[in-house]
């Protein structure tokens, strides 16, 4: 049985904001299967009593002086943005009405 | 083609400090022979010779004065596309950031400029480190300087092509699951990881942050050394830095080349020792293993019976905080936004943009990841690799109670022919097959030249325990004083 099916391929794709096409569909959904099934391997081994573990660096939490330090450049920052109007990130359209 | 770009990193400095040649020199000399070759080696995506020829003029005029801005002054290096440059295009291999110029550098970059090394340009890369050959590169990809029909590796084959082609003497990369160590091994030079945490993630782009890792490449253990202690340190911008000293990198190498290995203990690993490799990789790597033993060294067969697992745990655990870390383009704030035309919604756009701007391993990986984050199965996917990495964790600490250091064959393939492995993306996975537990560890990890399999250089791969960085180095530089290091055919 396959491990993902074509429809989940774009269910997903569709959760992570990537159009694509039902050529990438097909083809993802043979490649996707292939790799699930390698990597479900992982279930062989690791039982309840392991603690998973989510990085190699103990993390602690760091706290440092409350020192002003300069930030980025707003008109350097604005140069890389697709978009800009009036110093600001110009969005697409977010509402469905016609503006 | 001049001396100057066949000389070592080290010997460079040193001709820059006692004012034998120019740092101006030897950049021009570098910028002339990425003009003769990179056409057909392709290791650059962006080449800043002006800037380089500045900070070259920079660094004599220091030098000029009585000042020493550190032991790399005035020697050229080339930076995968994956770190921030302020003011130079930096795009991760991904035609969604084409034309994005940063408005800061990364730490590692900035420690460089202060350091007064002088910067060549950007190296061509997978896109967002992605895998195994630069195939996946949304620029094209870059060509084995060995054979210009095979792979350099990857992710950071530019980095290592522009080594191995004379093109720059050191370059930087970063390796998530391999992508400094495979391209080092397929091109014949050294690549090295150091310690998670051991050199900063501030201005990467990120892919998996729990794992990315930036290290240096060079042609030679010591010059790798010499970069590793410019770029390593804690840094407060980052909040996985470690705050400790840095190992003792540079004079572990140099203690190594004195080749001398006494009472150093090499943990064979069992699992690793030959299955899934060509046999001239093994071959090779077994010859590395008895140079060393003639240097004293001894062999201690040790058992990680964990490492199987780590390449399915890896093709989780990264894929999952890739498809996080790469929610960020979104056609909003930099990068590439297409059929913005007024009628489509911003999520249509975003859509639309993340299509355009993404290729398809990148696709794949967050569809991947996606899923396996997503719930109802989280604790069979994610979770289980999660507790995975705590079991090959185990295997290394267990391991290193028996050996000073782990050596295995740093990829089972030699450098393959483009196209080979793309058709099934798995088999790409499998060049990754020795180089990810380390990573899963966090321990550091070197790739030396050990010998030759049908003409194409194998890489021998030394792993050590966290913030042992040393010890890799000292056994490295062993080996390369006991094999030599490789020229590749003329271009």
């Amino acid at each position: 049985m396959a491990a993902i099916s074509r429809e989940e391929v774009a269910h997903l794709a569709h959760l992570a904001r990537l159009a694509v096409t039902d050529e990438e569909l097909d083809r993802f959904a043979g490649q996707l299967d292939v790799i699930l099934q390698a990597v479900a391997r992982v279930g062989e081994v690791a039982a309840d009593d392991i603690p998973p573990t989510s990085h190699t660096v103990p993390l602690t939490n760091v706290l440092r002086d409350d020192v002003v330090t300069p930030g980025a450049d707003r008109a350097e920052v604005l140069a890389a943005a697709p978009d800009v109007a009036e110093d600001r990130f110009r969005v697409p359209r977010i509402l469905d009405e016609e503006v | 083609m001049s001396d100057l770009t066949r000389t070592t990193a080290t010997e460079l400095a040193r001709r820059i400090a006692d004012r034998e040649v120019s740092a101006v020199e030897v950049a021009q000399a570098h910028l002339d022979r990425i003009a003769a070759v990179d056409e057909r080696v392709h290791a650059f995506l962006h080449v800043d010779a002006e800037g380089a020829l500045a900070a070259a003029r920079a660094a004599d005029e220091a030098i000029a004065r009585g000042e020493s801005p550190g032991p790399l002054a005035g020697v050229p290096v080339a930076v995968k596309d994956v770190v921030t440059t302020k003011g130079i295009p930096t795009t991760a291999g991904s035609r969604i950031l084409e034309g994005w110029v940063p408005p800061y550098d990364g730490t590692i970059v900035a420690r460089m400029r202060e350091a007064g090394l002088v910067m060549l340009g950007k190296t061509n890369m997978d896109e967002f480190a992605m895998g195994s050959s630069t195939e996946y590169s949304g620029y094209g990809p870059s060509f084995n300087p060995w054979d210009l029909t095979r792979i350099p590796g990857g992710s950071g084959g530019g980095s290592a092509a522009a080594i191995a082609a004379y093109e720059a003497p050191l370059a930087i990369g970063t390796d998530t699951g391999g992508s400094i160590r495979q391209p080092g091994a397929v091109t014949g030079t050294v690549g090295a990881k150091p310690t998670y945490g051991g050199t900063s993630r501030y201005g990467l782009v990120a892919f998996s942050s729990s794992l990315d890792t930036p290290g240096p490449c060079g042609r030679t253990v010591e010059d790798a050394a010499m970069l590793h202690a410019v770029i390593a340190g804690h840094d407060p911008r980052d909040s996985t830095s470690i705050p400790a000293p840095v190992p003792p990198v540079v004079e572990a190498a140099r203690q190594g080349a004195t080749g001398d290995l006494t009472g150093v203990r090499l943990g064979l690993v069992k699992e690793f020792s030959g299955e899934g490799a060509e046999p001239g990789v093994v071959a090779a790597f077994r010859e590395g293993l008895d140079a060393l033993v003639k240097l004293g060294a001894e062999v201690v067969e040790v058992s990680c019976p964990h490492f199987a697992y780590a390449l399915p745990a890896y093709y989780l655990i990264a894929p999952s905080e890739c498809s996080s870390n790469l929610a960020r383009f979104d056609g909003v704030r930099y990068g590439l936004r297409v059929s913005d035309d007024g009628t489509r919604s911003l999520e249509e756009v975003m859509s639309l943009t993340r299509e355009a701007g993404f290729g398809p391993e990148v696709k794949r990986r967050i569809i991947l990841g996606t899923y396996a984050l997503s719930s109802g199965y989280y604790d069979a996917y994610y979770g289980q690799a999660q507790k995975v990495r705590t079991l090959v964790t185990r295997d290394f600490t267990s391991a290193f109670e028996k050996a000073d250091v782990l050596v295995s064959p740093t990829t089972p393939l030699v450098a393959f022919p483009f196209g080979s492995r793309t058709t099934d993306p798995y088999q790409m996975y499998l060049a990754d097959l020795f180089t990810i537990p380390v990573n899963l560890y966090g321990g550091p990890a070197i790739s030396v030249p050990c010998g030759l399999s049908e003409g194409l250089p194998v890489g021998f791969q030394v792993m050590a325990p966290v913030m042992a960085d040393d010890r890799m180095y000292r056994v490295g530089a062993a080996l390369e004083s006991a094999i030599g290091t490789f020229t590749p055919p003329e271009l």
